[in-house]
């Protein structure tokens, strides 16, 4: 299989190619069969992001009665309306846009988070029993658990009998991490300590499911459990970052027990204000003991 | 934990000719769900008590009788049954004409009573027209219907306009144009004459003066002249006439009205929207006649008129239960201090904000000094924009600069107060707590207000169980 580095040289020389040498690779001279929408890749202008804001706030809709009525809706909504049709199926611009989108979501679930955000946080890597990312997504099971090496590295690494442990994981979207976690972990971090609290080492989990957290609970003896984790993207956004935080995990637990701020993203709810509630959360859950639904709302 | 919190809200309007004043219920609701941050929002607004329309006592033409306004307002406590500590937020709004300094000061030294429970506030043409268009329904229409809507809202002195656009506000302004403008006694002998009302009467030939008798023609043809002016005046014709009856202090009203839908509160938006069934002279002023007048005018036949939910009360209700806003439901404050009341704001623009957010402090420092110099309140407000998602390096520093300048420039004992538009209060706020010293400082940060330089704010006691702060902004124009 080609790595990623691989391809991006080969498109990169193809690239460079068709700019030296317009004709090259074209049929008859002179009739271009680059369609002219695509146009010359070097030119910002001309290559519209379909998954922009921007490119999306646009109506494809012909003939349109109340024009502004139509785009304040589409404001207001992520679905997408207002696209119209072409005989029976959708146009090329909305079937382009979905696959773009679709692809974003993709990269989202299938991309690892960056070694260099990684050691920017000074986080190290911790795998779950999951061999890779198909085991991960066909073996739910195996990304909640973890291998004795992996435990043994947590041991090693990292202070046991806290009061909070936070760690974060890629989950369905290292995307999210990407997005967030540089923003979120250290609000969370300076507000826990600030507060007198004993923080565990936080570190980072790759391949793993929610109820990884229970191990990592049980294994550190943490009073206090919170994972920073990508949620499975959608069509909307794939940056959607969930805290669950549970009191005193442990393994087959009901998931009833865990509370969940969810929906944080640079849409939903900003990280470092997210990262702030988490805070507060985590000091109530400390306070009443409980979390999930036995924290009363 | 409770997820709904309720507070009394009173509305007391004291215009150039009626004076009125409203109890509301207010609902604060966390309407996000289990898994969701918090997010409460002003769930109900009921007006639960009207009191009759009095007139407004007057010593003069222009001076309120503080007296009488006191009486009147302590007897429909009484009435509604409620007392002052009853009532947790508010507004007393002083309107059309009566909008002066001495009156407002009038106000507050007799209302002084009750203003040590609730606002006292005025709200100057721009405010007022905003008000009287929410208490219509005329905002509202603009979100269910979403469209354009202009209220008119037509008292004694003035004339407000505002143009809501699916309920965002997006022109607004003033004209010398009302009801009480001509006024006349009983025998039938006019006994005043408006100056605005004057230069209209003579852009039409007609000089109209004290003592002289009340002609029905005459004064018909005044206030189908004044229709006449606000059509114009909405469909943007530039006339030297409209800018000599503009209020002072108002905005200039210059929307693209074509296609926007009329809405008439205000005194004599009753006798617009349904021929008066009394003697044309029976208020003693051409209020009717110029209702008369407007039903016949281009204003209706240009425009698609839609009802209005509440005429002549739009403004007190208005008052009542519109003033009142809410914070963000993730913000930040270390004790409860509140209500606080008429804290001046000063609002850093964003070029301002970005040197914040960079950790410089000077320009702040300098801007600080110097309202501290203008402004007689020991207290201060600072207000930004913020950002949409900042980093968390952005908001150190930005909490850095702040604690280290306002901590240098406010007095030892004066709360550190913050002002933001996007979500982020509880971050900051988070971080400011932690550089100041243990307790020696309260420290509020709160977010989705948007605030001007010179506007006031009140800040009411925590609602549905601490998560968020009753707001009301004030703006203080006096003419």
């Amino acid at each position: 299989m080609l790595s990623q580095s691989q391809i991006e040289a080969i498109a990169q020389a193809v690239l460079q190619e068709l700019k030296q040498n317009p004709s090259s690779g074209q049929g008859t001279a002179g009739t271009s069969m680059v369609p002219d929408e695509i146009g010359d890749p070097s030119e910002k202008e001309s290559m519209l992001d379909l998954t922009s804001p921007e490119a999306k706030a646009t109506p494809l809709l012909d003939h349109v009665e109340d024009r502004e009525g139509l785009e304040r809706m589409m404001g207001r909504t992520t679905a997408r309306i207002g696209v119209g049709n072409c005989g029976p199926r959708l146009k090329t611009k909305t079937m382009l846009t979905l696959r773009a989108d679709h692809a974003a979501a993709r990269d989202a679930v299938f991309m690892d988070v960056s070694p260099a955000l990684l050691d920017s946080l000074g986080l190290f890597t911790v795998d779950t029993a999951c061999a890779d990312k198909n085991q991960f997504l066909t073996r739910p099971d195996l990304g909640r658990i973890f291998p004795e090496e992996s435990l043994d590295m947590i041991r090693s690494r990292c202070e046991k009998n806290v009061d909070v442990q936070i760690y974060a994981s890629d989950g369905l979207s290292s995307t999210a991490v990407e997005a967030n976690l540089a923003n979120i972990l250290p609000v969370i971090m300076d507000g826990l300590k600030a507060g007198g609290l004993k923080v565990g080492t936080p570190f980072f989990v790759r391949n793993g499911r929610v109820a990884a957290m229970d191990q990592i609970s049980e294994t550190l003896n943490a009073t206090v459990t919170c994972v920073l984790l990508g949620e499975r993207p959608g069509l909307a956004t794939a940056e959607s970052m969930s805290a669950y935080i549970a009191y005193k995990a442990t393994m087959g637990m009901p998931e009833a027990r865990r509370t969940v701020v969810s929906n944080i993203h640079s849409k939903g709810i900003p990280a470092v204000e997210a990262g702030a509630y988490i805070v507060d959360v985590i000091g109530k859950i400390l306070e009443a003991k409980a979390s999930g639904v036995e924290l009363k709302k | 934990m409770a997820d709904e919190s309720t507070i009394l809200s009173v509305g007391i309007d004291i215009g150039t000719s009626t004076t009125q004043v409203v109890f509301g219920r207010l609902t604060f609701k966390n309407s996000a769900g289990y898994f969701s941050v918090p997010h409460v929002a002003i769930s109900d607004k009921k007006v639960i008590y009207k009191s009759d329309i009095y007139r407004t006592p007057l010593i003069d033409r222009i001076r309120i009788d503080g007296e009488k306004i006191r009486h009147i307002v302590a007897a429909e406590f009484d009435k509604a049954g409620f007392t002052p500590e009853d009532t947790q937020t508010g507004a007393v709004i002083i309107t059309g004409e009566s909008a002066r300094k001495e009156n407002s000061e009038i106000v507050l030294q007799n209302l002084s009573d009750f203003a040590g429970e609730f606002v006292v506030s005025t709200a100057g043409p721009d405010l007022e027209a905003i008000i009287a268009g929410k208490g219509s329904g005329a905002r509202q229409y603009s979100i269910e219907h979403q469209c354009r809507v202009i209220n008119l809202d037509i008292g004694g002195g003035t004339t407000n306009a505002v143009c809501f656009d699916c309920g965002e506000v997006i022109g607004k302004g003033c004209l010398d144009i009302g009801g009480h403008l001509i006024q006349f006694d009983s025998n039938g002998t006019v006994t005043y004459v408006s100056d605005s009302a004057d230069k209209i009467g003579a852009s039409e030939g007609i000089f109209l003066k004290a003592g002289d008798p009340a002609d029905y023609t005459l004064i018909y043809r005044i206030a189908s002249q004044m229709a006449g002016l606000l059509h114009e005046w909405i469909g943007q014709k530039e006339s030297r006439l409209i800018q000599t009856i503009t209020t002072p202090g108002s905005s200039e009203f210059n929307i693209k009205s074509s296609g926007c839908r009329l809405c008439f509160s205000g005194g004599v938006a009753d006798g617009i929207y349904h021929p008066s069934k009394k003697n044309w002279m029976s208020y003693g002023d051409m209020g009717i006649l110029l209702g008369e007048a407007i039903r016949e005018s281009r204003l209706f036949s240009d425009y698609q008129v839609i009802e209005a939910k509440e005429t002549i009360r739009a403004t007190v209700v208005g008052a009542g239960s519109y003033t009142t806003s809410v914070s963000g439901s993730t913000i930040s404050y270390n004790r409860d201090v509140f209500p606080l009341k008429n804290i001046p704001v000063l609002k850093l623009d964003e070029e301002e904000q970005e040197l914040c957010f960079k950790g410089e402090g000077e320009k702040l420092k300098e801007k600080l000094q110097w309202m501290q110099e203008q402004s007689d309140s020991n207290q201060l407000i600072l207000a930004m924009k913020g950002k949409n998602n900042p980093s968390y390096a952005q908001i150190l520093n930005l909490a850095r600069c702040l604690t280290e300048v306002l901590d240098e420039v406010l007095d030892k004992h004066q709360p550190m107060i913050i002002v933001l538009e996007h979500d982020m209060a509880k971050a900051l706020g988070q971080m400011m707590q932690r550089m100041v010293p243990e307790q020696s400082r309260d420290i509020i940060c709160i977010d989705s207000i948007q605030v001007d330089q010179n506007d006031f704010v009140d800040m009411g006691k925590p609602l549905v169980d601490g998560l968020v702060i009753p707001v009301v902004v004030k703006t203080l124009i006096f003419g």
